[in-house]
């Protein structure tokens, strides 16, 4: 098992160095120019001089070395600096990943985001899982049952009907009609008592349902699928057949067996929530990571979306292995050599 | 964690009840901007957003009232040639800076600060994004700690470019010494808390997404601002914007409203807000390509002006065809249905301010599709074949019609192509996204400036009151080619000795209704050689919440200009 995790980590590395080769260059070969959304009262001169100051006509392999030296030495060094206060000799001279469209260090940004998308994200996609497999599961239990054709029907709508419907239906229906919660969220909000925690949970509420309805809907057909697919079990007629209780049946031979692919689902998700949910968090001006990716790839800020981009990529290759680790932790019949 | 859970949804539950989770809070001005500041160092940026957020916080010498008018800010009075600010030959202003004046640290403002701005954008590793403000500037300097002299390299007639308006406020030189040139990108901190004289101090800026601002306790007018606080609040789209601003009342002012007429009407009928609108002198326009896109030429061929003419449009720049097209649009249909408040049918190029707007090409403001007909039987392009699409000396009269990706745009588009089939001309529609559109990429062939296709629609307007950096696009050295990158002002590649001479005569006029004449005149060649088509006068929309009085709409300078003044009511 330690043996197959190291190989396994060992073979993310090049895997991950061509998928940043990958990303650069498909970001670097689109037609899209920094200076393009700027006014059209600045003249030619001017942008070719800004795009000058930036870097941006550099040759594709010196924008990519520097890129990779500032990612994967400068970042780290400078991450250790800050959390440990011990300098690294030529500390001055390092330059961080920087935004072509604020100037600022692409790492800071993303860590001022990321407690917005997990906040919001993160709690759907909790709380998606919890309703999810229940509900999934006791509609696979009682199938064709009510509580299956209801739950199959909203999962249905939860799964069509796209958030930027469902985000301004409860806009409009909870913002603009009943005046019930907010729908700008404020990222500045600091929570300290009860009354402030109140305010982050209103403010959350709309983006909030929005996604786990859409998390919901994705996850609980599958369990359904999954634990349908064990009640037939031949094991599981053995296991009513030796006179278990219903209940031991369906909670420690049905349930844990059609978790498996679930779980390996459930983690495979992950890093999504780390992507944000970029229509949601557009609709809800959240502002997290997800809104931070798109107006970079509209602005043609390279540095941001190949940095967002590749953490993306690395987190999908991470739990990927995690996926494969506890797959093996949950099946037994799974060995790794 | 059950508890936890319970306790979560209890409170959640309960919260509605409380009453108060939309409530404003009464010191603090909430402003929404649906595209974010990335940056308040605008020297660096260069976006509208950017300019409007500075605005808040640093200054410039002078203003430009709603009315385009220019006001003292900083100084005692505007430098001009009568009051003896302006030299005799017009090559120098010197500005008297009050003395009264402090920064929001305390330290006093001086004209070494306003040197100092002129050295930064100037240096040329910087990326200045306005340097086009300080064109034909040879020196500025201190005379004493409250005199700047700018020196010019010719004569000026119009010396307000350096200092003037929100493109070119001061910037601290204690705070943003050490960054110029290739330093300034890496200056993070200063770029997003710059040190400014304006009623408002940076607390915290989250680029891209929201800047909250507190009053400058330092600020020359006892008892200003009003409000305590500002946030500045980015992302989203307009049309929530306007929402929040006209029915749910979370915000006070919402900036760039360009939603459609019907949805914006309905949601002022709420009662909550006012939509307000300013013009200054953006026009959307059709361009029109005098050089020939043919996609079988090769690229150095392709849309490449030629001095000889030889590589002319097969048929636009045949009279009656560009004059049937544009008298076959329904400008007024455009405007009201598309633009709504912030749109009026135009025909000129440059539409103000008033003394330069031309009342020369109004006719075009009618639409004609039976004159416009007649026009192309008369001049003998018929439709020979039957297919329903006139020909010009045998080719058809087919044209591509590229523009940004944008919903307006789009359904401006189809307006056209529609008209245009009832006069015989068949047109394919392209959009491309804005950032490639307006980009400079020569590699691809999908920009403006390389203009492959035959018309192209988009927005441009003067930077200011002045005319005659505008009016300087489409001097014949401007045109785009593969010379000058395809990044040359000159899109539609018009070459004209007129318009170059009364471009010359202009730069050396200094009597305002001399230059307003001169003006007129370069606005009536373009128009009437076919170079474009202006279609609509495009201004600002934006709605302020009716518990806010003191807004005075303004499209000259930063809509926030006089954020000094807002109180609620």
């Amino acid at each position: 098992m330690g043996k197959y995790l190291v190989r396994r980590l060992l073979t993310a590395i090049p895997t991950i160095l061509v998928i940043s080769f990958i990303i650069f260059a498909i970001v670097d070969l689109s037609p899209s120019d920094p200076t393009g959304n700027l006014p059209l009262t600045i003249p030619p001169e001017v942008r070719a001089k800004i795009r000058e100051a930036l870097g941006a006509d550099d040759p594709f392999v010196v924008k990519y070395v520097k890129w990779l030296n500032q990612f994967f030495i400068a970042e780290p060094l400078n991450l250790v600096e800050s959390m440990t206060g011990i300098g690294f000799p030529g500390s001055e001279d390092r330059t961080r990943v920087m935004s072509w469209a604020t100037r600022g260090p692409v790492m800071d940004i993303i860590a001022e985001r990321l407690p917005q998308t997990l906040w919001v994200v993160g709690t759907s996609y909790l709380l998606g899982v919890l309703i999810a497999v229940p509900v999934g599961i006791i509609s696979a239990y009682k199938q064709y049952s009510v509580f299956d054709q209801v739950g199959t029907f909203l999962m249905m709508v939860g799964f069509s009907v796209p958030t930027f419907f469902t985000g301004l239906m409860f806009i409009i229906v909870f913002s603009v009609n009943l005046k019930w919660f907010p729908s700008v969220y404020d990222t500045t909000h600091v929570v300290t008592d009860i009354a402030s925690l109140q305010k982050q949970l209103n403010q959350m509420f709309m983006p909030v349902t929005v996604l786990t309805l859409y998390f919901t809907a994705q996850l609980s057909r599958y369990t359904r699928a999954s634990t349908l697919d064990n009640l037939g079990q031949d094991y599981i007629r053995t296991a009513r057949s030796k006179g278990l209780t219903e209940r031991t049946v369906v909670t420690r031979h049905a349930v844990r067996n059609s978790l498996i692919p679930v779980v390996t689902l459930i983690a495979l998700g992950i890093p999504g929530i780390f992507a944000g949910a970029i229509i949601t968090e557009q609709i809800f001006r959240v502002n997290g990571i997800g809104q931070y990716l798109i107006i970079a790839i509209q602005g043609g800020d390279l540095p941001t979306v190949q940095t967002v981009t590749f953490i993306f990529a690395v987190l999908v290759v991470l739990f990927n292995i995690v996926a494969d680790v506890l797959y093996g932790i949950l099946d037994p019949r799974v060995t790794y050599t | 964690m059950k508890k936890l859970i319970v306790l979560l949804v209890a409170l959640m539950a309960l919260s509605p009840l409380t009453g108060v989770a939309i409530a404003q809070s009464e010191d603090t001005v909430n402003i929404l901007f649906w595209q974010a500041a990335s940056s308040l160092n605008m020297y660096l940026s260069g976006g509208t957003k950017e300019f409007e957020a500075a605005a808040l916080v640093i200054e410039p010498l002078a203003r430009y009232d709603s009315d385009g008018l220019m006001v003292p800010w900083l100084v005692h009075e505007i430098p001009t040639v009568e009051n003896g600010g302006v030299s005799e030959d017009l090559t120098t202003i010197t500005w008297n800076l009050r003395d009264d004046i402090t920064w929001s640290d305390g330290s006093p403002f001086t004209a070494h600060d306003v040197v100092f701005t002129a050295e930064y954008c100037l240096h040329p590793e910087t990326g200045c994004s306005v340097l086009s403000q300080f064109d034909g500037v040879d020196s500025v300097e201190a005379v004493d700690d409250h005199t700047v002299k700018i020196t010019f390299t010719g004569p000026k007639p119009f010396p307000y470019g350096p200092f003037v308006g929100y493109f070119t406020p001061v910037l601290q030189k204690a705070q943003f010494d050490g960054c110029q040139g290739a330093a300034a990108q890496g200056c993070t901190e200063q770029n997003f808390a710059p040190i400014g004289t304006g009623p408002f101090v940076v607390e915290e800026f989250r680029a891209n997404d929201v800047v909250t601002y507190t009053a400058n306790p330092n600020y020359r007018e006892e008892g200003k601002p009003y409000f305590s606080r500002a946030v500045f609040k980015g992302g989203g789209d307009a049309e929530s914007a306007a929402r929040a601003v006209l029915e749910t009342g979370e915000a006070d002012y919402a900036w760039n409203l360009q939603i459609s007429p019907a949805v914006l009407g309905a949601m002022e009928a709420a009662g909550q807000g006012t939509v307000v609108v300013a013009f200054a002198t953006n026009v959307e326009r059709l361009m029109i390509n005098q050089t020939n896109p043919d996609p079988m030429l090769d690229a150095d061929m392709r849309s490449v002006w030629m001095e000889d003419g030889s590589n002319g449009h097969p048929f636009l720049q045949v009279d009656a065809v560009w004059q049937a097209m544009s008298k076959a649009i329904d400008r007024d249909l455009i405007a009201s249905q598309l633009y709504g408040a912030g749109g009026i049918a135009t025909c000129n190029v440059l539409p103000g301010p008033p003394i330069y707007a031309s009342t020369n090409n109004d006719d075009c403001l009618v639409q004609d599709i039976d004159a416009a007909n007649a026009m192309l039987d008369e001049a003998g392009i018929l439709d020979s074949d039957g297919d329903g699409i006139r020909e010009y000396n045998g080719t058809p009269l087919s044209v591509t019609y590229q523009t940004s990706t944008n919903a307006v745009r789009q359904n401006t588009q189809a307006l056209i192509k529609q008209w245009w089939a009832e006069i015989g001309i068949d047109t394919e529609l392209r959009n491309i996204d804005a950032a490639v559109f307006f980009g400079g990429d020569p590699a691809s062939p999908d920009t403006y400036g390389k203009f492959y296709t035959d018309i192209e629609m988009y927005t441009n307007g003067s930077n200011g009151t002045d005319p005659e950096t505008y009016m300087g696009n489409w001097r014949t050295t401007e045109i785009s080619g593969p010379w000058n990158n395809w990044l040359g002002s000159n899109v539609p590649r018009w070459y004209s000795e007129e318009y170059d001479a009364l471009l010359d005569e202009m730069s050396m006029t200094g009597v305002l209704e001399d230059r307003a004449a001169l003006a007129i005149q370069m606005n009536d060649l373009l128009v009437q050689s076919g170079v474009m088509i202006p279609l609509v006068y495009r201004g600002s929309v934006a709605a302020h919440h009716n518990s806010i009085s003191g807004v005075d709409m303004n499209a000259w300078d930063s809509e926030l200009w006089n954020i000094a003044e807002w109180t609620r009511m």
